[in-house]
């Protein structure tokens, strides 16, 4: 702790402050050493690393069914949709066409994934913003999303309901029911969302111009997701390369040029209205058809590199695999979203107040668990 | 004798009287203070404990939960286990903290809120102390509680608090123009500053009512200005718990945290508590000029509930701002008392002279 201080250049009149590894606003281990003049930021630098487990290395001595349940750990909030990246990355391998069902299932769980992964978003931005009403509001609705889950994958958050080849059983019964229900309550609800935070005056006057990059800094720093299209770099891969049942449903990218806080917000907010419009086009036409493909009991994948991209609620997740021929792989690489997003972060808060960087912060929407890995 | 809970003056007359009888003037004058004190102290914990008690209620029904409903009657005492556990919880002794200053701290808070609840008319009668200069006083003594967190900040050893307390020190110093403005504002509408005369002016209609579009400027003016003097929210940057963990009051615990605390509230009701007497008439039950069946229902309501339903309207509006908006930044803060706050209200102060001189007030 002392010589991380100690490396920070010290400039006269800098007033250097530790946020984290435990403060309300980092939404986790994430520690930031901010040099202050007064209430100025001069320099943010982010030391990571608090809950770095070695899942990539733990995955080479792991077959790769196992090797699911760990990706539930990393971006927590998008468990199904970090699944479904080595499904579809150990499916390639094998080529392995599994059925329009679990296509249908899987993008219907992603969005779902999506949608409450938004919802947190929503909550725990406005409780960094001082609006604490805002995060029971999004929980009260994310239950019922997490409610779904339950009853068709058995976990809530951590769901490993996907397998190579399928998924680990049929959905329930009462999943279709469920979902519709659902999108009906939540096209009344989300609307609420906006009468509570998005139109009010001093959350606007907070969060608008806040942390602008660029589109072609966003692209140079690899930002992907909400962060990057509301810079206007079009990076959606459910668009440009799409998995599972992308291709079948017709739906928005949104794309906002402004690149600040308040757009980074607003991608997010616009997009579950898209998720909900995909579910409604998929979640009455779930084809018949086997909920997974007859698996060997040891998977072993060709020799070879293997690539998978997909895009999860906070941006580009690719998985790259390769293997030897054995049950195990060699070597596994995540190129998680919320790495890559953070990096801009002193960029993005220099020269704005201690209370900007933590609206700057939270628009970046961090998972940390997925940037220690 | 005879007393009345729509009169007071009497029953303290009384005492008085009674006391002046037995004793010497001087022992009875010091008797009379410490059942004053007694009084207030005893008044200070119970409105601490119920204005804890509803605000947990009221964010509750903001938030669609339920609140405190285990302990006691609906979570009634929910607030006195919890101040029972800080009485016993350790006090965390701070490294290089300056003591003197850091034990004094909560202290300065405390007794400055004492002080201008002493000065507070609770019904007609129920007045510790008229001062001639009521609403000066209550300004004066309401604006010193800044120097117990400016303390607080600057001797617990903590970056988090020292920022904590230089903003509250930079709020508390502007917004006190606003409050002190706006005040004025309905000063210059009753011609004085003593509160029971203040009061006594309102018989007819409240001062909201009769002092036209001013007094509804000076009102609201005077609501964000006094939840900015308390640092609640959307003004609560001196502790806002996403930036600064807890600001001022980080390094707190035990006892010395829940004097913070209690002050807190306790300030939000005196805030509450003036705005009820200068805009809201006080004690004086709504009346309204010739309808005397209405009056005469009105006055059946014994003025100090009167004044504590005024008071808690109030505090119900700060809890409802604070649970609806998010929190400003220090600069926006700022801007909107300089640059806005300040200038409608030099502006109002004029329009309500011009009022009066004219007389239209009435």
């Amino acid at each position: 702790m002392e010589e991380a201080v100690l490396n920070v250049p010290l400039e006269k009149e800098e007033y250097i402050i530790n946020m984290g590894p435990q403060h309300p606003s980092t939404h986790g281990v994430l520690r930031l050493v901010v040099s202050l003049r007064g209430e100025m930021v001069l320099n943010v630098e982010p030391h990571i690393g608090y809950v770095h487990r070695g899942i990539e290395k733990m995955c080479e001595s792991l077959t790769y069914s196992q090797i699911i349940h760990l990706t539930d750990r990393m971006d927590y909030l998008s468990a199904h949709i970090n699944n479904e990246a080595v499904c579809l990355a150990v499916e390639k391998a094998l080529g392995i066409e599994v059925s329009d069902r679990v296509k249908y299932i899987r993008t219907i769980l992603s969005e779902l994934t999506r949608i409450q992964s938004h919802q947190l978003f929503w909550a725990t931005y406005g409780m960094d913003l001082g609006g604490l009403t805002c995060f029971f509001y999004g929980l009260r609705d994310r239950e019922l999303v997490m409610d779904i889950f339950e009853e068709t994958c058995g976990g809530r958050m951590i769901v490993s309901y996907n397998c190579p080849g399928g998924l680990m059983n049929d959905i329930h019964p009462n999943f279709q029911k469920r979902t519709k229900d659902f999108i009906k309550y939540f096209r009344k609800t989300l609307p609420e969302y906006d009468r509570l935070l998005t139109g009010n005056v001093i959350f606007q006057e907070r969060v608008k111009g806040l942390g602008t990059i660029n589109r072609d800094d966003a692209i140079a720093w690899g930002l992907t997701g909400p962060v990057g299209r509301a810079s206007g770099f079009s990076c959606d891969i459910r668009k440009h390369n799409p998995y599972s049942a992308y291709n079948k449903v017709t739906f928005k990218e949104i794309l906002y040029d402004e690149g600040d806080s308040f757009h980074r917000y607003k991608v997010r907010m616009d997009e579950m209205w898209e998720s909900m419009n995909i579910i409604e086009q998929l979640i009455d036409n779930i084809p018949e058809g086997p909920y997974a493909e007859k698996m060997k009991p040891v998977i072993k994948l060709p020799e070879g590199e293997y690539w998978q991209s997909v895009e999860t609620a906070r941006g580009e997740l690719g998985v790259f695999i390769v293997s030897d021929g054995n049950k195990n792989p060699v070597r596994v690489k995540f190129r998680s979203p919320n790495f890559v997003n953070l990096a801009p972060l002193n960029i993005l808060a220099k020269g704005f107040k201690i209370a900007d960087l933590v609206a700057i912060n939270g628009s970046l929407d961090l998972v940390i668990p997925d940037i220690d890995r | 004798m005879e007393f009345s809970i729509y009169d007071l003056t009497s029953f303290t007359q009384w005492i008085d009287s009674s006391l002046r009888a037995s004793i010497s003037p001087g022992w009875a004058v010091a008797i009379e203070m410490i059942i004053i004190g007694l009084a207030i102290l005893i008044f200070f914990a119970l409105v601490g404990l119920f204005l804890v008690y509803a605000e947990r209620k009221v964010c509750a029904l903001m938030q669609n939960r339920l609140g405190p409903n285990r302990v006691g009657p609906a979570g009634m005492f929910q607030t006195v286990a919890d101040l029972v556990k800080l009485l016993f919880v350790e006090l965390v002794p701070i490294k290089n903290a300056d003591k003197k200053l850091f034990n004094l701290a909560p202290f300065i808070v405390i007794i400055a809120s004492i002080m201008a609840i002493g000065a507070l008319p609770f019904a007609k009668g129920l007045h510790a102390i008229d001062l001639n200069i009521g609403v000066f006083y209550l300004m004066a003594v309401s604006s010193m509680g800044v120097i117990g967190v400016l303390l607080a900040g600057w001797s617990s050893n903590n970056k988090y608090s020292l920022i904590g307390a230089m903003r509250s020190g930079a709020q508390i110093v502007s917004y006190e123009l606003s409050v002190g403005l706006a005040l004025v504002t309905m000063v210059v509408l009753a011609g004085t500053m003593q509160l029971s005369e203040i009061i006594e002016a309102q018989r007819w209609g409240w001062f909201i009512f009769t002092g036209h579009i001013p007094a509804v400027i000076a009102f609201v003016i005077y609501i964000v200005a006094g939840t900015a003097e308390t640092n609640r929210g959307p003004f609560d940057l001196a502790e806002a718990e996403s930036e600064l963990t807890a600001g001022y009051h980080t390094e707190y615990s035990g006892i010395k945290f829940a004097l913070f605390f209690l002050a807190e509230y306790i300030n939000m009701f005196i805030v509450a508590a003036i705005a009820a007497t200068v805009f809201l008439g006080g004690w004086m039950p709504l009346h309204v000029y010739g309808w005397d069946g209405f009056n005469k229902v009105m006055d059946l309501i014994p003025p100090f509930f009167w004044f504590l339903g005024k008071s808690f309207g109030v505090v119900f509006i700060m809890m409802w701002l604070k649970w609806t908006f998010p929190r400003l930044r220090i600069d926006q803060l700022l801007t909107l008392e300089w640059k806005f706050l300040l200038p409608i209200n030099i502006f109002n102060l004029l329009l309500m002279a011009l009022l009066v001189l004219i007389g239209w007030h009435w």
